[in-house]
């Protein structure tokens, strides 16, 4: 029998970006915050120090800051047809867990979507006509536009301090920034980073080629910074330990470098950690939510009260736990009825490494240190010939050059034995990388639910993916794949390893930790779990934010997106909900 | 609601420290490795099995021209002790059953731990060699060893129990894993695999380096513990 608590205003499942940004936002309205966080408290110091924290096997190859599939994990299969199969350790994608989520171990590649993302059905069927998209195509918009988020994509870019070269103010085109970026109403925070060798390489090729390269828009802070909580970050040392690792530098936005020092110290907020929340409650209507339940390491169970409930965990996590929780109607393939479970999605990467004859020095980096071409992503050219829905950006990251996860060597070298040897030691000083970053839409037969074998550790189901790429992202990835390679040879390389994503999906090796939606957001209920504020149908009382409420993915990073529409949310609860409690739009 | 809390959390919950929440390791007896096995010499190994494993690196990274092998770097050592460790007992990974085979796309299916693949592979490749050869891998010449390595790497050496694919992936990857990690670790040692290929270790700032394009990075190897490659943590 669970221990009944004393009640909250706001209960946050899960404490990462989202939930640091709504929990700032909430605690400054007034309202007493409790975050629960299944994963332990972590901070700079002592958890991130520079003496201990560049040490890539502890944490890049036996991953030691995310989740551990031991106490949760997924069942995978690509079809509806297998039999899905768990996810016995981390490959493809790796959540966090832990205070600061995944806005710990990110590289910091901060983006914003283009305007036509947001109206990628809409938009697409004007363009090319309805019959462009395949029919078993789900793609929908979002019921928000960019111009809506602009002022929170500020707001996070403001928290963060990201480091970029607007390329579109107010509408005027300026150069070297990207000029296909959705207008901006001021410039970024920061200048852009200091150049790599690898990214120069790339702009001259990329420019000469016709193209217009720019610099990544970076949450690594290229100068000292003060954010708009007043917390204070230092400049960017290019050690190139970002991605799976925490920054000892206060150099890579992240919840802790932001929102911390000022959250933490608040009367009104409390965070738990080491604390699961296995279930939202619902009263006997079934369309208000009560709390949570939550399970501490002991095994004891908690009934939290909340007047507000605010899912705020990972992607899929979130999903997982409304299908637990009975909320909403379960998307079911076969009919293409229910909504929770629907439109998964993920992303479409590929490589080519460029072997030089110079040094490049690639231990010199930052994991957002990169520069980009933008000519491909979205609608940013005519899709008409083709054939194919989506985009993607192709940049050259220089994020670090850690050697066992980060070494590049060409086609033809032995895998092991002397040749190996020497494979490595011409190879390792004188390799970039050029990668394609695309989009991936959502599909009838690519669903989350709950797998009716395997458990875990409290006796839940699993949820279950099913997913696989389809054609069309082959054939947009192929050509993203042919434009990157062009690039590439242009770089008077001596020689190319042209990587293309082949095949099926496979939760093995790692690609990226982009999963989207399940919990989607759109203006009607037969076809959104959660409408355009992000707020559940049908329980008014439960919102639920991240990435879980992409219609669809697009050809960026998510991180930017995820934390302009927390701050979307949390300026909704403040300026509509928390006056008049009930449903922002109505059915 | 049914809450079943796993094993390892309910010791976590009882403040026994991780380490002594070790399943038996030694799950497949080996008489031959056993008898020779000198108590506390390795965390993991049997003796016979730490000769196989070295003598295995050895082929996979060789002492050569370029430098130390994986041998000399102490990768062998670093094997062990990861098999001794969470990695080998696979105590974040998901074990629960049922078991079946999936596709290659589902991943690694295989009710062993990694510390469980090594003990029975070892087992099965001498085995598989005494009957071929009369003589266990480590015995064997450069040229034998190499061909029965790249026969584990095709699959078209079976073996009795272990799936040989899997085990040579498992190998391969881990002894890169020892030449290339930071020397506290056991493996590197020396910094070997740091200094064939030019990175120069966990160093914290290259503002002043990192636009000085074409030019070579001079400043000397360093390591977590310092710039003495050969000092190791115990583990």
């Amino acid at each position: 029998m669970a221990t009944k608590l004393p009640p909250v205003d706001v209960v946050l499942v899960g404490f990462g970006w989202t939930a640091s940004i709504l929990g700032q936002e909430l605690t400054d309205a007034g309202l007493q915050v409790l975050a629960l966080e299944r994963g332990s408290f972590r901070d700079t110091v002592p958890d991130f120090a520079t003496t201990q924290i560049q040490d890539e096997l502890r944490y890049a190859v036996r991953n030691e800051l995310f989740e551990e599939p031991e106490r949760e994990t997924l069942t995978f299969r690509n079809s509806a047809d297998q039999t899905a199969l768990p996810m016995r350790h981390l490959g493809s994608f790796k959540p966090a867990a832990g205070a600061g989520g995944a806005g710990v171990h990110w590289n910091g590649q901060n983006w914003r979507f283009l305007p036509t993302d947001f109206m990628m059905r809409s938009h697409t069927e004007q363009r090319y006509g309805k019959r462009f998209i395949p029919e078993d195509m789900t793609i929908q918009d979002w019921g928000v536009t960019y111009d809506e988020l602009e002022p929170f994509y500020d707001r996070f870019e403001y928290l963060c301090g990201i480091s970029g070269q607007a390329g579109n103010l107010n509408g005027a085109i300026h150069d070297g920034g990207n000029p296909f970026e959705g207008p901006r109403k001021r410039a970024f925070p920061l200048p852009p980073l200091a150049r790599s060798y690898g990214t120069v390489l790339f702009d001259k090729a990329a420019k000469e080629a016709g193209y217009k390269p720019f610099p990544c828009p970076a949450a690594n802070t290229s100068k000292p910074y003060k954010n708009i909580y007043g917390v204070q970050m230092g400049e960017c040392t290019y050690c190139g330990f970002c991605e799976w690792f925490g920054c000892g530098n206060y150099s890579k936005s992240s919840p802790q470098t932001t929102v911390f020092p000022v959250l933490l110290e608040k009367d009104n907020f409390e965070l738990r950690t080491h604390m699961s929340v296995t279930k939202v409650l619902l009263d006997s209507s079934g369309k208000r939510a009560t709390g949570v339940i939550y399970v501490d390491p002991q095994g004891r169970e908690f009934e939290q009260p909340a007047d507000l409930v605010i899912l705020t965990a990972f992607a899929q996590h979130n999903v997982h736990l409304l299908l637990l929780s009975g909320i909403g109607k379960p998307y079911d393939p076969t009919s293409g009825q229910g909504v929770v479970g629907r439109n998964y999605a993920y992303q479409i990467t590929s490589s080519v490494d460029v072997f030089l004859n110079e040094i490049v020095n690639p231990f010199m980096g930052a994991g957002a240190l990169g520069q980009a071409i933008d000519e491909f992503n979205g609608d940013n050219f005519d899709h008409g010939p083709q054939k194919f829905v989506g985009g993607g950006y192709i940049a050259l990251w220089t994020t670090g050059g850690r050697p066992i996860l980060q070494h590049h060597l060409p086609k033809d070298a032995p895998k092991w034995g002397s040749g190996w040897k020497k494979a490595m030691a011409d190879n390792y000083l004188r390799t970039v990388s050029i990668a394609t970053h695309g989009s991936v839409m959502s599909y009838r037969d690519a669903y989350l639910d709950l797998d009716p074998t395997y458990r875990d550790e409290y006796g839940n189901p699993l949820l279950r993916l099913t997913f696989d790429f389809h054609d069309n992202e082959h054939r947009m990835s192929d050509f993203l794949t042919d434009k990157a390679a062009g690039i590439a040879k242009a770089m008077k390389a001596r020689d190319i390893h042209v990587k293309q994503r082949k095949g099926h999906y496979t939760i093995v090796p790692y690609q990226t930790t982009h999963n989207t939606g399940g919990a989607i957001m759109g203006t009607d209920p037969r076809t959104s779990v959660v409408n355009r504020y992000l707020q559940s149908w049908d329980v008014p009382n439960l919102f639920v934010v991240g990435s879980c409420a992409f219609p669809q993915n697009a050809g960026y990073n998510p991180t930017g997106t995820v934390g302009a529409l927390a701050y979307w949310a949390a300026n909704a609860i403040r300026t509509q909900y928390l006056k008049k409690q009930g449903p922002l739009v109505s059915a | 609601m049914s809450f079943v809390p796993s094993r390892r959390r309910l010791l976590k919950a009882a403040l026994v420290p991780s380490a002594a929440t070790v399943v038996p390791l030694r799950f497949v007896p080996s008489a031959a490795a056993e008898s020779v096995a000198a108590p506390g010499q390795f965390p993991f190994f049997t003796a016979v099995e730490f000769t196989f494993v070295e003598a295995a690196v050895a082929r996979l990274i060789p002492n050569d021209e370029l430098g130390p092998g994986a041998k000399e770097a102490g990768v062998a050592t670093f094997i062990d002790r990861q098999l001794a460790g969470p990695y080998g007992r696979a105590a974040t990974w998901y074990m629960r059953g049922p078991w079946r085979d999936g596709t290659k796309e589902q991943g690694y299916q295989l009710r062993l731990t990694p510390a469980q693949l090594y003990r029975t592979a070892i087992a099965d490749v001498d085995a598989w060699c005494s009957n071929q050869k009369q003589r266990p891998f480590a015995e064997q010449d450069a040229a034998a060893q190499d061909t029965l390595l790249h026969g584990l790497e095709s699959g078209d050496v079976k073996l009795a129990r272990a799936p040989a694919k899997d085990f040579f992936q498992m190998l391969l990857q881990n002894t890169v894993e020892g030449f290339l990690a930071d020397p506290l670790y056991g493996g590197n040692r020396g910094f070997a695999g740091w200094k064939l290929i030019g990175f120069p270790g966990p160093r914290y700032n290259y503002v002043a380096e990192i636009q000085q394009y074409g030019k070579r990075y001079k400043m000397p190897t360093v390591g977590l513990l310092g710039r003495d490659g050969s000092r190791t943590r115990e583990s």
